[in-house]
């Protein structure tokens, strides 16, 4: 048994360096329940590696002892009524003592009562969308431009400059510290998932159904996560990025954003004619100025299905370059990136885009990707339909 | 069509026809048997081959090689081809070659049946293969098909609708073959009680897959009316919804998870007793742990599901069924190691095989009992950890077991002995190299890389390059279990009818190689 | 091998197995919609109006809803509660309204899908008139008022305090005029 005892040893040797390596193990994380998730996991794992331990000590010294080249004779036992209830019940005790922990926890997971803030996730192909139900502020999350821009097929940029490649957004998610948030999970086209490790948060989001969960950030920082339910193309590229804040931080965040919200809304264009950016929606705007504007919308908007030249993916996504409709008049032209397409992956883009921003990235399309119409489409022409 | 090929052969009593139409119209089980084998044989490269391609493309981050959607496609077919192609025809052919064999029997009951059933799978997967080279590309939403994203994809998709049926059909008339067989050709006298644990897997492996092939057929034909006839069943707008899709999906796809691994415990209770000289320890419980599996595999589906957000009470009840499922599981393996126990064990690479699912399945079903933990599931859930287990239950599971009963019974089916040599290289070749692969997914799962992803974060690259060195390793070591097959095939050391020395059962009683019809007088030893 | 013995097995497996698909397909679709409409399984809310309480039972305590839009990729509206939240008392009768308009400039339809969380509440949250209960037709451009009136019931468990009510539009794609594609 002598050899039995030193893999055991050399077991718990690993185990001691495994669990606190962050690079191969799951995080502790940042919440109450994360750490209890945490717990179980870790005590699994150990129950685990006894029962291998113990059953493959068992194996290998037989298969040492027990072999026909040291002369061994086989016996002729082949049952044992006492020993198959023994190793019958003895399982299910350890699953017994298992379930009670993990019942706990999974009790306190689901119970989102007495949350303070609330946020609406809503997911899209491919970006995530923020709506804080108790201040209104509302914006998407779209993976850093930068990576987005490296991760094209055939590139040519070096990714590992990026410190955090594929993890990070221009708009993440701001949290208060010490708050219980409650996270209301939903999906405009396909059935993504929500995911921040150190939050232990992950839930499905669903086109037509509302989910929740919450979690009670106790520490600072931002923290990483990714969509985890295959949703298409670009599924790899829709990360999660929560920026904690201490409750002060939060609350001045809040406020100035609150303001920004009020200001964007004038932007589209509702009635608020004293605003300077619905001014700026009825002047004649230059082509240049459009194209300049359109090459950053595109590449967030409609790179990821019309592929960054364009060329679309035949059969699945249709090219823009040399499209009837990019290159034709332009009601039609208008008319399917506002309304989109239903039946297909083509989203309605009139409450995503301001008329400016869709005025731009419309102008774009005619007049770069290979298509040379001449023309542009003024935010005035968006503006109109509204 | 078949009267006539029926009539032809209904004389031709005493060999197999000349010719390549021999194969075409064969109705003995030995040919078909060998059919099947081959065609997963040629399955298992076309979807190592996409296996590969995967992995290559995430030998680092960045994208090197394929559009994401590819990919998608991918991983998605890799599955497909994996579960339906090789390991399902792979055990049926096994179930071919040895079942009546090993009972006694002369044939398959439905000997004409099986001759269809095996032919309708090279068709079905052409039309899967070819969806590859469609306009639109091949099926891109995963090998479940989760809707709403599996109906976004082109037209291609009714080919892959279709494709699953005709797979399906296949499976299901084999089952009931398989059914017919075991219950009405045992040689006179046999109990069920006396049959082979190979058998008796198998028959309740046939039971499942007619109990759940017909539901995964009436959940793509839902996804097929869905996307092109207007109806409404996982569409939220027309009174529908996705996830009930999911638990119609699971409900066939727990059970299938066991058809895939209940085969394999058959075979290895067959070479554990050959090579450690001593009988099965617990037959019995043997018998009744597959069943009880077979059983509670039926109420555990939602556990693929614990994100969707289900009620309380239900993630509860999925969490604790799932865990029960480990005791008989367990029982399984208890029993294998108290076989060896005190035997007289030699290592030839059937033992080898064997002893290798024995390990490496066991550390799969150790890490399904982790993910059974509703809480930490909530952690694992689609991400690398859950490839890594599920590859370990089923490639040292599933694949291993098939190349175990390969070294085992291939002597049997030629006439020669294999080249032990290389059989032994093939094992340690393998099981290092599988070790590589699927090991480091442990670690980069838990550290968070989701699966289905192209490309990711540096920190996952260290151990992706490592997985994908042993994903070339595991793939090409592969040529060298097709070499000792050819080199068996062609010649060597000529087999013993017995083969094994502590080998019990009918089919070691006819010669080697077995005659093209065997037992068509029953063994007398039962009656 | 017509009149073998195997026949009569292989019937009863062959009716097995078509008996199978007729519940995957035929019986569990509605099957899973009567769970969840006994359980509130997946957060669904009744779908045809109920009966107003008749007010005998009103309870001791206030508790909040919310209310949530969600647009669906398919659909140029914009959809919005007309008020974020309500302090409602279980057992009492309220009305609330959401506005949608069609941002195209053709006619549309559209048809509102509501979903309960937690999902446990979704059968405590009764509707007596929704805009969800029938799709609803839009002119291009054209901006509606829906109602909503509402009633959480008394025996809802203590253990709820917040309860999220969320439509999604859904454009149903069904006015072949707007929809055409070019």
């Amino acid at each position: 048994m002598s050899l039995t005892s030193r893999l055991s040893l050399l077991a718990v040797l690993s185990l001691g360096s495994f669990a606190a390596r962050a690079d191969i193990n799951m995080p502790v994380g940042v919440t109450p329940i994360s750490r209890d998730v945490y717990g179980l996991h870790m005590l699994i794992f150990y129950i685990c590696c006894v029962i291998g331990v113990a059953v493959f000590g068992v194996m290998f010294y037989s298969m040492f002892k027990h072999r026909k080249s040291k002369g061994a004779v086989a016996a002729d036992f082949h049952e044992s009524t006492l020993v198959e209830i023994v190793w019958t019940a003895v399982p299910l005790f350890i699953l017994i003592a298992m379930a009670i922990p993990a019942a706990k926890t999974l009790i306190a997971m689901e119970d989102t009562s007495d949350a303070e803030v609330t946020v609406k996730i809503t997911g899209y192909q491919w970006k995530w969308h923020y709506e804080y139900l108790d201040s209104g502020i509302e914006f998407y999350s779209n993976l850093n431009a930068e990576h987005n821009a490296a991760r094209q097929v055939g590139s040519g940029i070096d990714v590992s400059q990026f410190d955090n490649y594929l993890k990070d957004v221009d708009n993440p998610l701001v949290l208060p510290v010490g708050k219980k948030v409650r996270f209301l999970h939903t999906s405009a086209d396909v059935i993504h998932s929500w995911w921040v490790p150190d939050l232990a948060v992950k839930k499905d989001a669903i086109p037509g159904f509302i989910n929740e969960n919450w979690a009670l950030i106790e520490e600072p920082g931002t923290y990483r996560g990714k969509c985890t339910e295959l949703c298409g193309r670009d599924h790899g590229f829709m990360p999660v990025v929560v920026k904690a804040l201490p409750a002060e931080e939060y609350d001045a965040w809040v406020a100035e954003n609150t303001q920004a919200e009020e200001a964007m809304i004038a932007d589209s264009g509702d009635g608020a004619s004293a605003a300077v950016a619905a001014v700026d929606d009825d002047r004649e705007w230059a082509m240049d100025e459009l194209v300049a504007i359109g090459e950053g919308v595109y590449a967030q908007q409609c790179a990821s299905c019309h592929q960054a030249d364009g060329a679309g993916i035949e059969g699945a996504f249709p090219a823009i370059t040399g499209s009837a409709i990019a290159t034709g008049d332009h009601a039609a032209h208008i008319d399917i990136v506002y309304s989109g397409k239903a039946g297909s992956a083509m989203a309605a883009f009139a409450d995503r885009l301001s008329n400016s921003d869709m005025a731009a990235v419309l102008t774009y399309q005619r007049n770069a990707l290979g298509n040379a119409v001449g023309d542009t489409i003024q935010p005035s022409a968006i503006k109109a339909l509204r | 069509m078949s009267t006539a090929a029926a009539g032809h052969h209904d004389h031709d009593d005493h060999g197999p026809a000349k010719g390549w139409t021999r194969w075409l119209w064969t109705t003995n089980h030995k040919d078909i048997g060998t059919l099947y084998l081959l065609f997963s044989l040629v399955m298992f490269f076309i979807g190592g081959g996409m296996a590969l391609i995967i992995r290559a493309e995430l030998f680092q981050p960045g994208l090197q090689l394929v559009d994401p959607l590819f990919f998608n496609s991918m991983t998605t077919m890799h599955a497909l081809v994996m579960i339906f192609g090789v390991v399902m025809p792979a055990f049926v052919g096994l179930a071919n070659w040895m079942i009546p064999m090993m009972i006694g029997g002369p044939d398959m009951a439905l000997p004409r049946l099986n001759n269809w059933s095996f032919w309708i799978m090279p068709f079905a997967f052409l039309l899967l293969l070819s969806t590859l080279f469609m306009e639109g590309g091949g099926p891109a939403g995963g090998w479940t098909l989760y809707a709403p994203l599996s109906l976004q994809g082109g037209d291609s998709f009714a080919f892959v609708i279709f494709s699953i049926h005709f797979m399906g059909i296949s499976s299901v008339m084999g089952s009931i073959n398989i059914v017919a067989t075991i219950f009405n050709m045992r040689a006179p006298g046999m109990t069920l009680m006396q049959m082979p644990l190979f058998v008796w897997t198998w028959l309740i492996t046939a039971y499942l897959l007619i109990a759940v092939i017909p539901v995964l057929a009436g959940a793509v034909t839902m996804l097929l009316t869905d996307r092109f006839f207007g109806t409404s069943f996982f569409n939220a707008a027309g009174g529908g919804d996705p996830v009930m899709y999911q638990h119609i999906f699971w409900f066939f796809g727990h059970p299938e998870v066991y058809i895939l691994i209940l085969p394999a415990f058959g075979i290895i209770s067959s070479i554990i007793p050959t090579f450690a000289r001593k009988p099965l320890f617990g037959y019995a419980s043997m018998v009744y742990a597959t069943a009880s599996i077979a059983f509670l595999s039926f109420i555990v589906w939602a556990h693929h599901m614990f994100t969707v957000g289900m009620p309380l009470a239900g993630e509860m009840f999925f969490m604790f069924a799932t865990m029960m499922i480990s005791v008989p599981t367990g029982v399984k393996v208890f029993n294998w190691i108290a076989t060896m126990w005190r035997g007289s064990m030699t290592f030839e690479t059937p033992m080898l095989f064997a002893i290798g699912f024995l390990v490496m399945f066991t550390i799969g079903g150790l890490s399904g009992l982790m993910l059974a933990i509703t809480p930490a599931d909530i952690q694992y859930h689609d991400t690398y950890f859950v490839v890594a287990h599920f590859h370990y239950v089923l490639v040292p599971g599933a694949i291993y077991s098939i190349m175990a009963a390969t070294y085992y019974w291939m002597p049997k089916w030629t006439g020669n002995m294999y080249d032990e040599k290389w059989g032994k290289i093939h094992f340690w070749v393998s099981t290092v190299f599988l070790n590589v692969l699927f090991f480091p997914m442990h670690f980069v799962g838990l550290a968070g890389m989701p699966r289905r992803i192209p490309d990711y974060n540096l920190q996952f690259a260290d151990w992706n390059a490592v997985a994908t060195i042993g994903a070339f390793g595991f793939g090409f070591s592969q040529l060298i279990f097709v070499y000792v097959i050819y080199k068996c095939i062609k010649g060597g050391e000529k087999a013993t009818d017995e083969v094994w020395e502590g080998a019990d059962g009918l089919e070691w009683t006819v010669p080697s190689p077995a005659p093209y019809h065997t037992f068509e007088k029953p063994p007398a030893q039962y009656s | 091998m017509k009149s073998s013995p195997h026949m009569f097995l292989v019937g009863k497996l062959a009716t097995l197995s078509i008996a199978m698909f007729a519940f995957g397909y035929v019986v569990m679709p509605p099957l899973y919609n009567v769970i969840c409409d006994i359980t509130g399984l997946n957060g669904r809310t009744n779908s045809a109006a109920v009966a107003a309480p008749d007010g005998s039972v009103i309870s001791d305590r206030t508790i909040t809803v919310e209310f949530v839009s969600v647009i669906n990729s398919s659909a140029a509206w914009s959809f919005k509660p007309v008020v974020q939240t309500m302090e409602v008392v279980p057992g009492k009768t309220y009305t609330t309204n959401y506005i949608a308009k069609n941002l195209s400039s053709g006619p549309a339809v559209g048809q509102a899908v509501p979903s309960v969380a937690p999902s446990s509440a979704a059968k405590y949250f009764n509707k007596i008139e929704c805009f969800c209960f029938t799709k609803q037709e839009f002119a291009g451009r054209a901006e509606k008022e829906m109602p909503l009136i509402f009633f959480v019931e008394p025996d809802l468990p203590r253990s709820i305090d917040t309860i999220t009510l969320s439509y999604t539009y859904f454009n149903t794609g069904e006015d072949p005029e707007n929809l055409s594609d070019s």
